[in-house]
């Protein structure tokens, strides 16, 4: 499966309509102990770069944004309990939300895993 | 995402067990204090009520189904509890509280005694106005004082806090641009990177869009940054500026900064947190100022009680003054009066902020305090306020890293550049509480990297400001060669760093009978 | 001066310190045509504290105290005893001379108290949660409609006719500048329920309030089921905290948030502030609540400490994205609170109330008594409106002529509402008989 990245630090996983996205191990790190976070409600219908969740540490609460437009089909409602997941797990179990992509094509404006190492590094 | 990552949470660092344990949990003068809920009893009352006839009630069974479980004390257990919990307190009156944006000085009791009198404490808001003469002239003659000191012409009374003064001077601007006919098109208020929060938040609550200015590398406005964004369009409702700013520094290009956004239509609002740099040396009425609260709790020394309550009247420039809040003070043949509700001479008031007329209890205080200064004592705290920032910015500058160059106003800004790997402000702040000093303000400005904004106040000695520069010099120099001691810091205090994750992740808000404790515990 | 503590001697060997010639230095960056001259015009030169005092005596000595004679004032604040220890309390140093508990391993005093007084709060209002104060009730009110617009993500609130007209005011101003619709009914003695009619599917909350403004007492629990029918929160709104001890409190009526006036328990009257409002909500809620919060944790050592939590809701670190422009609590009034609270208990409040109510229930019967006097509020905790035949606002100063303090006109602030001949008065424990029958035998004069 096929892993982008974009700017502000969300990845997405993409197995042909369907994605799944969250906050990057970079952006977990930088937030430190993440202590709260909000998921959509299925069926929301978000645009690219809208925003989409909401993820608090005790320093910092920040805005998730969609890396691409589509329709939220499936909520991480397990982080409301164990937000320590998207520490321990940012880009497996600490998965924010499952998307059905409304235009794959935006995903080429997003960088893959070398290109957004290298982001982060001069960041 | 949207992120920012400024300051380290205080994450607790193992160390053990304490280095004093002791049977009873105090420690010599401390004293352990558990909650006032464990300490008293259910039945316990420490006030004796006169008994009840018990008669026929008129409560039409609107009554209160499950009886108040909340216990009490004695007043002999009352004074103790309060008394042992307030020793784990740092206070002014203890020591140099160096909190910059804060103005952390002196309380002088005269004021306290004074709000105290029952002619100010014991008089009920809505007593006939022919009642309270003495209460509206004190109203009126503080609303004089800080007329002159700012040079405006007009000042709302009833804000009660500074974020509520923020809150009263956008609501005022607001206003005018409705009656402009722009509300609808003005929507933009131009805020600087450098800003306190309460700025953009009261921006957002009267319903305005927020645009950041950058940050020269003078700490100061970026003028062309400011330019830029005056140009794009037409539709800036404000700009809402520190002065000095939160940098300590005075904004150089202010009546430029206010000619342009009056030029473009807008007005400026300016934060008056650190007002006490300036106060008797210059009007902000002279800078172009449009709005500005005035933080009694800060310049004026009313005390800060451990967050309030404030105060926050606001002045206003004569393009804003017709819109003040409801109520005001008006001086009539008959007397003083209070203009309450929607009549002739408050058609364009934008409304009512809070229940009654504001402060009183800090207003008696702030003027006492400004009658005991006179002007020209007033002029002689900015002057002090600033001596003393600028001694410890020069004592500091060798061993710290100052955030900009020259001299500052009322606060030092320092970064931590010059801390060693893995040291970070955090645990400066928390070396000193190890000193016997309350830290300075860490990580704001947001502007400086790991920022620490050290103010003074005037009310402080040379000798206390010696003591502390000997102090932050030992521990800069511990800092930068990354001692092992700054991150177990504080040892000394009543608690060692808290968990701020878990308090976080599992909010607990309330104390809960010991039964549900045991539930929760399974 | 005697604040200041530098020496001219200390000047100018810090100015040689620092290498600057003068003061005048530091203040370059002033734009030159804002520089002053000289003093500033109109006002004086420092005092001694005998001076000051004397001064201000002055003008305190101008005003008539709830102490000077019969005084039946409420309206919103309320005239009761504080016991003296809570006065010491909150005048020791570590508690009036500190700041906003930051740095909380020397601030564990305040937040102690504090987690005390969100307990205290939250059990009187029978609420999951309470915050560490807000401004006062008024401010409280407008925090909590707006709050229930970001929860329901609607923008219609719907006041009762009864809400403290200054609360209705305020949140009027708060809730407009954001765009939302407020809905206020018409002025009603008994017209909580009528919120039932009003409330629909794009209602954010209904505000009712009791006791309400003018006394009554009210169940609101049909209104929260009509509310919560529609998918809106309920607000419910007091002014008299002391009521909490006897009547029907929030949290019984199904209020979803809870918000009111703290002033009567540990607060002086202040001619109108510093007072201290109550804001509680069920726990489902608390990520969206305006104000500070202290909550429970431990230290490295594991001992049990207190911090303030949820931070990121607040404008420090939100900005733009806060829940809520606030950034101080009532800190000293909230102590108060608590430590006059601590004193009653719960038996103790309740004790109180209900010597607040028999002694409003004796007025009425006194004032119910003469001719021409009727009293309108139906059920009432302390504070109850009657009308009389004449035009409220000069009896009342008939009145004071006669030393008596005896409620406030409903036209103050409701003018132009018809309600000119409509007086409400309050009574607490501080009331005696004897101040009951001289109101009585004065208000009987005026009116005869």
């Amino acid at each position: 499966m096929p892993i982008f990245y974009t700017k502000d630090h969300e990845w997405i996983s993409v197995e042909g309509k369907n994605a799944t996205t969250g906050i990057t191990a970079y952006a977990a790190e930088q937030l430190g102990d993440v202590v709260f976070v909000e998921t959509p409600d299925v069926g929301l219908k978000v645009a690219k770069g809208q925003d989409m969740a909401v993820v608090e540490s005790v320093k910092a609460a920040s805005d998730v944004y969609a890396p691409v437009g589509g329709e939220v089909t499936k909520s991480n409602e397990a982080l409301a309990d164990a937000p320590e997941t998207v520490n321990d797990d940012p880009e497996g179990e600490g998965w924010f939300v499952k998307l059905t992509l409304s235009d794959p094509s935006e995903l080429d404006e997003l960088m893959d895993a070398a290109a957004y190492k290298t982001f982060c590094e001069n960041a | 995402m949207s992120m920012q990552t400024v300051g380290r949470l205080s994450q607790p660092v193992v160390t053990g067990t304490s280095d004093c344990v002791t049977v009873s949990g105090s420690k010599g003068l401390l004293q352990r204090e558990d909650l006032l809920f464990e300490v008293g009893a259910a039945n316990q009352t420490g006030v004796d009520l006169p008994g009840l006839k018990n008669r026929s009630d008129r409560l039409g069974g609107v009554r209160r189904a499950q009886p108040l479980q909340l216990a009490g004390l004695s007043e002999p257990q009352a004074v103790r509890h309060y008394v042992r919990l307030s020793q784990k307190n740092y206070a002014i009156d203890l020591g140099l509280f160096p909190l910059g944006s804060c103005t952390m000085k002196h309380n002088p009791r005269l004021n306290e005694k004074m709000a105290r009198l029952p002619g100010f404490a014991n008089i009920h808001p809505l007593q006939p106005e022919s009642s309270v003469q003495g209460g509206l002239a004190l109203i009126d003659e503080l609303a004089d004082w800080l007329k002159r000191l700012t040079g405006m012409p007009a000042v709302a009374m009833s804000p009660k806090a500074g974020a509520h003064g923020e809150l009263c001077g956008m609501l005022a601007i607001r206003k005018a641009l409705e009656v402009r006919g722009e509300l609808a098109s003005r929507r933009r208020v131009l805020v600087p990177a450098s800003a306190h929060g309460t700025n953009p938040a009261t921006a957002i609550q009267c319903g305005f869009t927020v645009d950041e200015i950058k940050a020269d590398a003078r700490g100061r406005v970026d003028m062309a940054d400011l330019e830029l964004k005056l140009q794009q369009t037409d539709d800036i409702a404000a700009i809402m500026l520190t002065n000095p700013n939160t940098c300590g520094l005075f904004e150089t290009d202010i009546k430029a900064i206010a000619d342009l956004i009056h030029a473009a239509g807008g007005y400026f609002y300016c934060d008056g947190a650190n007002f006490n740099a300036i106060v008797g040396r210059v009007r902000p009425g002279d800078l172009g100022v449009d709005a500005m609260h005035i933080n009694l709790h800060k310049t004026f020394s009313t005390p800060h009680g451990g967050g309030g309550p404030g105060s926050g009247p606001t002045v206003l420039s004569d393009a804003l003054a017709p819109y003040a809040p409801l109520p005001f003070v008006e001086r009539t043949e008959a007397g003083l009066r209070l203009v309450e509700n929607d009549c002739e001479e408050s058609q364009h008031s934008f409304g009512r902020m809070i229940a009654f007329h504001g402060q009183m209890g800090m207003f008696v205080r702030a003027l006492a305090y400004m009658l005991s200064h006179g002007g020209d004592g007033l002029k002689q705290v900015a002057e002090d306020a600033v001596l003393n920032a600028n001694y410890i910015q020069v004592r500091l500058k060798t061993v710290m890293t100052p955030a900009f160059s020259g001299y500052c106003m009322h606060e030092a800004l320092f970064s931590d550049a010059f801390t060693a790997e893995g040291v970070e402000t955090i645990d400066i702040a928390k070396a000193l509480i190890d000193e016997g000093y309350h830290p300075m303000t860490m990580y704001f400005p947001l502007v400086v990297h790991g920022a620490m904004l050290i103010e003074p106040t005037e009310t402080e000695s040379k000798q206390e400001l010696d003591r502390f520069c000997d102090v932050m010099t030992d521990i800069a120099a511990r800092a930068s060669r990354g001692h092992d001691s700054l991150l177990t810091a504080p040892v000394n205090a009543p608690v060692k760093r808290l968990d701020e994750t878990q308090a976080a992740r599992r909010p607990v808000l309330k104390w809960q009978p010991p039964v549900n404790e045991a539930i929760a515990a399974e | 001066m005697r604040y200041l503590p530098l020496t001219d001697q200390d000047r100018r060997q810090m100015l040689a310190t620092i290498g600057a010639a003068s003061i005048d230095d530091f203040y370059e960056d002033v734009p030159v045509s804002a520089r002053l001259s000289g003093a500033i015009e109109g006002l004086p030169s420092h005092q001694g504290e005998l001076a000051v005092e004397r001064h201000l005596s002055g003008l305190a000595s101008r005003n008539r105290t709830a102490d000077d004679g019969p005084f039946f004032l409420g309206g919103g604040a309320y005239r009761h005893h504080v016991p003296a220890s809570v006065d010491m309390i909150i005048q020791r140093s570590e508690f009036l001379t500190t700041y906003t508990p930051y740095q909380p391993e020397i601030a564990q005093g305040t937040l102690q108290t504090l987690f005390e007084f969100q307990t205290q709060v939250a059990a009187m209002t029978a609420m999951d949660v309470a915050n560490a104060s807000m401004y006062d009730g008024s401010t409280a009110c407008a925090e909590a409609a707006v709050m229930a617009c970001r929860v329901t993500r609607r923008k219609k609130v719907i006041m009762s006719g009864g809400v403290h007209p200054h609360y209705a005011a305020a949140t009027r101003l708060l809730c407009e500048a954001q765009g939302i619709e407020v809905i206020q009914l018409p002025p009603a003695i008994d017209g909580e329920l009528d919120l039932i009619e009003s409330v629909n599917d794009d209602t954010a909350c209904v505000i009712g309030q009791s006791p309400n403004f003018f006394g009554t007492i009210t169940d609101l629990s049909p209104v929260s089921e009509a509310a919560h029918a529609n998918k809106a929160l309920m607000v419910s709104v007091f002014t008299e905290a002391v009521s909490l001890g006897l009547v029907t409190p929030p949290g019984e009526m199904g209020a979803d948030i809870a918000v009111g006036e703290g002033q009567s328990i540990g607060g002086a009257l202040n001619y109108g502030g510093p007072y201290v409002g109550l804001f509680a909500c069920k726990d489902k809620l608390v990520r969206q609540m305006p104000g500070r919060l202290c909550g429970e944790t431990v230290d490295a050592d594991g001992q049990r400490g207190f911090v303030l939590t949820l931070s990121t809701r607040e404008q420090h670190i939100r900005r733009d994205k806060a829940t809520s422009n606030i950034c101080t609590n009532s800190g000293l009034c909230a102590l108060a609170f608590t430590a006059h609270m601590s004193l009653l208990g719960g038996v103790g409040l309740e004790h109180l109330a209900r010597l607040n109510h028999e002694v409003a229930c004796d007025l009425a019967d006194a004032l119910g008594a003469i001719e021409g006097v009727e009293i309108l509020t139906p059920r009432f905790f302390n504070e109850f409106a009657y009308r009389i035949p004449k035009s409220a606002g000069p009896v009342l100063e008939k009145l004071l002529a006669k030393g008596v303090v005896a409620g406030v006109q409903a036209c103050r602030l409701l003018p132009g509402q018809g309600l000119d001949d409509v007086m409400i008065t309050s009574a607490t424990e501080c009331n005696t008989p004897d101040d009951i029958a001289a109101y009585a035998a004065a208000l009987k004069e005026c009116l005869s």
